[in-house]
C-alpha cells in the first residue's frame, strides 16, 4: 500500500533549505566559533538524508547526480592538496596561511587556507556518510 | 625541515585518492599502483641516503615547533622499515595482479592496499603518541577492508574477531595515551622521554608502560595472537602476504619506539617481561607452527615465532643484541611475504591446503621447490642467507648478558621453524608427482617473478651484511641512545 506522505513532503521541500543553510553557516563559522568541516558536512549530509527519506531514491537521484564515492575522494584529495600547496611554495607540509581582505560591500573579511582544507574534509563527510546510508538501503 | 620526510606517506595517499576516480579501469589503476611503489622506492632510498650522511630528519608539520605541533621523525630504524615496508607492498602487488581477481580489483583493492601503506608509512615515521594512533587506525580500517573485501564465508567470520579484537585494543590505546596525558601533560615521544627522565619513572609510569605494551602486543600478535591465525588463513594470498609481512611488525615498531625512547628507565621489570612474554610466544607459535598439516596454518604461527625473537633483542637491550633485532626484523618482512606468496603458488597449482595431499612438485616446478628451500633456510636462519645474522647477533646479546633461557628458547625454536617449514618442503615437493601439468589449477606466469625478487633480496641482505651493516648500526645507535632522537626532535 502507498503511504500519503504530502505533509511530510511538503515539510521537507522547505526545511531542507533551512537545514542546508544552518550546514553552510556551521562551517564558516568554524574558525572563531563551535562549527567546523565535520560537523557541517554531517548537518548538510543530514538534509540529503531527510530528501531521501522523504522521496524516493530513483527522485532524488534525478534531482542530485552525484556520485559520493567521487565526492569523497575530491574531498581526501583537497585536503591533501592544501598540505602539498604548501610544500610547493616551501614551506613544511601543511602549513596554512590567511590574509585580511577589504571586499566592496561585506567589508573587511579574514581569507585563510585553512578553509580549502575544511572544505575536502566537509566533501568526505559528506560523501562517506552518504555512501554508507545509500549503500546500506540500497539492497534493502 | 625536510619536506622529503611526508613523502612516503603523501604518494601512497595521492595515489589512493586517485585511484577512487579510475574504479572501471584496471589496467590504469595497475599501472598506476606500480609506478607509485617505484616512485615510493626511490623516494625511500634518497631518504635514507640523507639520514646516512647528515642524521636524522625531521619534518615540524604546519611549521609549529614541537613539542607544540605535530612532528615526523625519519631516523634510520624507521627508514630502514619504510623501505622493506615498500619493497614488499611491491611484490605483494604484482603477485596480486595474476592471482587476486577482477571482482577485488574492481571493488577498490588497491586503494585500499595504499591507504594501508599510509597507515604503516605513519606509524613508522610520525613522533607523537596520539598520532601514531590515528595512523594505526588508518591501517586497521584499510585491513578490516582487505580481510573482508570478496565476502566469502570464512573472511566475513574472522573479519569480525579481527575487528572486535582491534577496536578493544585500540580502546585501550585511547585510554593509555589518555593516563599518559594526565601525568606528563604531553604527548610528543622526544618531550614524553625528556619529562620522564626529569621526573623519574615511578610505579604510575611503568603501569601505564605496562598498559600500553599490551596494547602493541595485542596489535603484534605477542603472546596476544590467538586473533593472528584465523584472520591470515581467509584473505587472498597476496594480501595475507602483506599482512604476514607488515602488520605485526608496525606492533613490534611500537614497542620498540616506545621502550626505547620513552620507558627505558626500570628495564627491570618492562623489557623482562617483554622477553618472557617473548619466550612464551616463542614457544606458543612453535607447538602451533609443528602441530597443523595445513599450510597457511603453519606459516601465519610461523609469523608468532618470529615476533617472540625479536623481542629478545629488547629485553636484552644492548646495542648488539638491537642490532640483531633489526636485522631479523627487517629480514623477517621479506622472508614472510616469500614464504607466503611462495605457498600461496603452491596452493594455486594443487587447489588445497593440506600438506598431505600435496606431493612432487619439484618435478615441474624446480625454480619454484628451490625459491621455497632458500626461503625455508632462510627463515631458521642457515648461514649464508639473511636470518643468520639477525639470530646471532642476538643471541650473542643474550648471553653475554646471561639471558640464557631466552638464548636457549630462541635456538630451540629455530629448529621448530626449520622442522616446520621443511615439513611443508619434504611433502610438498619430494615424493610420486601426484599433479601433471594438465591437473594444475592454475599456471605459475608471472607469479615467480616477485618471488624471484624477495629471494634474490633475501640472498643479498644475507651475503651483503658488510653494506647493510653501516645502516643497521646506525639504527641501533638511535634506539640504544634516546638523547641523539630528542636532540634531532626538539633542536630544530
Amino acid at each position: 500500500m502507498k503511504t500519503n506522505d504530502v505533509i511530510l513532503q511538503t515539510i521537507t521541500s522547505i526545511s531542507a533549505f533551512i537545514i542546508l543553510a544552518f550546514g553552510a553557516y556551521l562551517f564558516f563559522a568554524g574558525h572563531h566559533d563551535p562549527g567546523g568541516g565535520f560537523i557541517g558536512g554531517l548537518v548538510l549530509a543530514s538534509a540529503l538524508v531527510l530528501l531521501y527519506l522523504a522521496f524516493d531514491m530513483e527522485t532524488v537521484q534525478q534531482g542530485i547526480r552525484i556520485d559520493y564515492k567521487i565526492l569523497t575522494g575530491i574531498g581526501v584529495g583537497l585536503s591533501t592538496l592544501t598540505g602539498v600547496g604548501a610544500m610547493l611554495l616551501g614551506f613544511p607540509f601543511l602549513t596554512h596561511t590567511f590574509e585580511y581582505v577589504d571586499f566592496p560591500f561585506f567589508g573587511e573579511i579574514e581569507l585563510a587556507t585553512s578553509v580549502l582544507f575544511e572544505v575536502g574534509v566537509s566533501l568526505a563527510v559528506v560523501g562517506a556518510t552518504m555512501t554508507i546510508i545509500l549503500s546500506i538501503s540500497e539492497d534493502a | 625541515m625536510n619536506n622529503l620526510v611526508i613523502l612516503p606517506l603523501l604518494i601512497p595517499l595521492l595515489t589512493g585518492v586517485l585511484l577512487i576516480f579510475f574504479r572501471k579501469q584496471i589496467r590504469v589503476q595497475r599501472y598506476v599502483t606500480t609506478v607509485s611503489l617505484l616512485l615510493l622506492t626511490v623516494v625511500t632510498i634518497a631518504l635514507i641516503h640523507q639520514v646516512s650522511v647528515e642524521g636524522t630528519q625531521t619534518l615540524n608539520l604546519g611549521g609549529w615547533e614541537p613539542p607544540y605541533g605535530i612532528v615526523l621523525v625519519a631516523d634510520m630504524f624507521a627508514l630502514l622499515l619504510v623501505l622493506a615496508t615498500v619493497i614488499v607492498t611491491f611484490c605483494c602487488v604484482l603477485y596480486g595482479f595474476r592471482t587476486v581477481g577482477e571482482e577485488r580489483e574492481k571493488h577498490y583493492l588497491y586503494t585500499f592496499i595504499h591507504f594501508m601503506i599510509v597507515g604503516i608509512m605513519g606509524s613508522f615515521l610520525t613522533g607523537d603518541l596520539f598520532n601514531l594512533f590515528v595512523f594505526f587506525e588508518v591501517m586497521l580500517l584499510s585491513s578490516y577492508i582487505l580481510i573482508s573485501l570478496g565476502g566469502e564465508k570464512g573472511q566475513l567470520r574472522e573479519s569480525l574477531k579481527y575487528v572486535v579484537i582491534n577496536i578493544v585494543s585500540s580502546m585501550l590505546f585511547l585510554v593509555a595515551i589518555g593516563y599518559l596525558y594526565a601525568i606528563t601533560g604531553t604527548l610528543n615521544f622526544a618531550d614524553l622521554s625528556v619529562r620522564i627522565a626529569e621526573t623519574g619513572q615511578d610505579g604510575l609510569i611503568t603501569t601505564v608502560a605496562i598498559f600500553l605494551l599490551l596494547v602493541f602486543a595485542i596489535k603484534a600478535a605477542l603472546l596476544m595472537f590467538f586473533w593472528l591465525p584465523g584472520a591470515y588463513v581467509v584473505p587472498p594470498m597476496a594480501i595475507s602476504a602483506m599482512f604476514a609481512a607488515l602488520l605485526t611488525k608496525v606492533g613490534i615498531y611500537a614497542i620498540f619506539r616506545t621502550f626505547t625512547l620513552i620507558f627505558y628507565h626500570e628495564a627491570v621489570i618492562t623489557h623482562e617481561l617483554i622477553g618472557w612474554l617473548g619466550v612464551a610466544t616463542m614457544i606458543l607459535g612453535g607447538i602451533g607452527a609443528v602441530a597443523y598439516w595445513d599450510l597457511r596454518r603453519i606459516l601465519a604461527y610461523n609469523v608468532i615465532i618470529a615476533v617472540g625473537f625479536i623481542m629478545i633483542g629488547l629485553a636484552v637491550f644492548t646495542e648488539v643484541a638491537l642490532a640483531g633485532s633489526i636485522y631479523y626484523l627487517i629480514h623477517d618482512m621479506i622472508v614472510k611475504a616469500l614464504l607466503f606468496l611462495l605457498g600461496g603458488v603452491m596452493i594455486g597449482l594443487t587447489g588445497t591446503n593440506q600438506l598431505r595431499e600435496m606431493s612432487g612438485m619439484i618435478r615441474n616446478h624446480a625454480l619454484l621447490g628451490w625459491m621455497f628451500f632458500l626461503a625455508a633456510f632462510a627463515l631458521a636462519g642457515v648461514p649464508p642467507l639473511s636470518g643468520f645474522i639477525g639470530k646471532l647477533l642476538t643471541l650473542q646479546g643474550a648471553i653475554d648478558e646471561g639471558f640464557y633461557v631466552m638464548a636457549a628458547v630462541g635456538l630451540i625454536t629455530s629448529l621448530m621453524v626449520l622442522y616446520s617449514v621443511m615439513k611443508i618442503f619434504m611433502n610438498g615437493f619430494w615424493g610420486e608427482n601426484q599433479l601433471s601439468v594438465e591437473d594444475e589449477k592454475m599456471s605459475t606466469k608471472g607469479l615467480l617473478f616477485p618471488c624471484a625478487i624477495l629471494a634474490i633480496l633475501s640472498v643479498g641482505l644475507g651475503v651483503g651484511v658488510e653494506w647493510v651493516n653501516v645502516y643497521v648500526l646506525q639504527a641501533a645507535e638511535v634506539l640504544n641512545n634516546p638523547q641523539a632522537y630528542i636532540d634531532a626532535v626538539l633542536q630544530n
